[in-house]
């Protein structure tokens, strides 16, 4: 009676799934999937990253950290604009409570971005872990790749999808910015000066691209002014009160702006 | 209490800790335990990426106007024109961060071989 019951339900499940393919919640299906992850990273959006972790290379060499401290900063931190922040509160002499602060600020939207996700990979029989975990690996690039491709996989393989994306970018950048920091000992000067500008073009660039409303694009006008000038006035908090000055303005012109459109 | 203040050796690891991953990781713990539960239009959100932005931003500025390095060796006019022209080019070629990056670094190469 018990196996006469349960079969028609098990039926049911799969039918009610029609993405799911028929290796889909095997251990070889999850490693099928975890490879096919970890394959997405090799894309134009993953070359592009790799091109902004050369100029970062750079960038923490200049600060004067070593080539560990670095690559220990890009396993554990991850996230880029994070990581250009706390290297800018090292070259500031900022504090610790004050360089925790600066790149707190930086990494909020990183939360919105989470819970974004998390829906997209939970399903009922997912470990809490597993995406606290998994978390670990939201950055821009690996968020906006993985909501990308999510559509082709099935629910259930999509936490080993991301694991393998998440993980091959984290590893393959940590191995670029180890290559790149040794190298760059040995660059002639206009080489040298060509690396140190990567980073801020990069950010430059992908920052406007990635605004989702107008403020954003009046808080970046904003920061860019203030950043030096504030470096002149206060350089241990410098980028704390751009960043706070800044976005609190363009928040102030969103609302007015908002309320204009109104009425 | 900055980067550089205490000789031993496990002190920037303990500050990258704690002012790198510590400061990320917490909200990525905490999107987690949200769940599905905040709108990404929410205005709070738009308060909060404004100040991330131009954070972000302030640091791009110092890295031009104020770098380190083979690039403080450069006139601080011929950064900013890279940077302005690159940023010129992405837009024209619809948002294409790759372009933007060659033009600024090729701007940045051209006008260094006429000072060096």
């Amino acid at each position: 009676m018990a196996v006469a019951k349960r079969r028609p339900a098990c039926y049911g499940q799969r039918m009610s799934d029609p993405l799911s393919p028929k290796a889909s919640g095997t251990r070889s299906g999850a490693w099928r999937w975890f490879g096919r992850g970890a394959g997405a990273a090799f894309s134009i959006p993953g070359l592009i990253l790799a091109s902004a972790f050369v100029g970062f290379a750079g960038l923490a060499k200049e600060a004067g950290l070593t080539v560990v401290q670095t690559v220990f900063m890009v396993g554990v931190v991850w996230a880029l604009p994070a990581k250009v922040v706390l290297v800018g509160a090292i070259l500031s002499h900022a504090s610790l409570p004050a360089a925790a602060f600066a790149v707190s600020l930086s990494s909020v939207r990183l939360m919105p971005m989470v819970v974004a996700i998390v829906p997209e990979m939970r399903t009922p029989k997912t470990r809490k872990w597993v995406l606290y975990a998994l978390s670990h690996f939201v950055a821009v690039t690996s968020w906006v790749l993985a909501l990308d491709r999510f559509r082709h996989v099935p629910r259930d393989m999509r936490t080993a999808f991301y694991a393998g994306l998440g993980g091959t970018l984290v590893l393959a950048n940590m191995a670029v910015v180890t290559i790149v920091y040794i190298a760059a000992g040995r660059l002639p000067p206009a080489a040298s000066a060509a690396l140190l500008l990567l980073t801020p073009m990069y950010f430059l660039t992908s920052l406007w691209g990635s605004a989702r409303e107008r403020a954003s694009h009046v808080a970046m006008v904003l920061g860019l002014a203030l950043g030096p000038v504030f470096h002149l006035l206060v350089p241990e908090i410098d980028l704390l009160a751009a960043g706070v000055v800044g976005g609190v303005a363009a928040y102030a012109w969103h609302v007015i702006a908002a309320r204009r459109r109104r009425t | 209490m900055s980067f550089d203040a205490f000789d031993a050796w496990w002190w920037p690891y303990l500050f990258i800790l704690a002012a790198g991953w510590l400061a990320t990781d917490l909200w990525r713990f905490l999107g987690v335990m949200l769940g599905g539960r905040i709108s990404e239009e929410s205005d709070a959100l738009v308060l909060i990426r404004s100040i991330a932005t131009a954070l972000v931003a302030a640091v791009i500025a110092k890295l031009i106007v104020f770098p380190g390095g083979a690039l403080a060796a450069t006139p601080l006019a011929l950064r900013l024109a890279a940077a302005g022209i690159g940023f010129v080019a992405y837009l024209l070629a619809r948002k294409r961060v790759i372009v933007g990056i060659l033009v600024a670094e090729a701007v940045l190469l051209v006008g260094m071989l006429q000072f060096y």
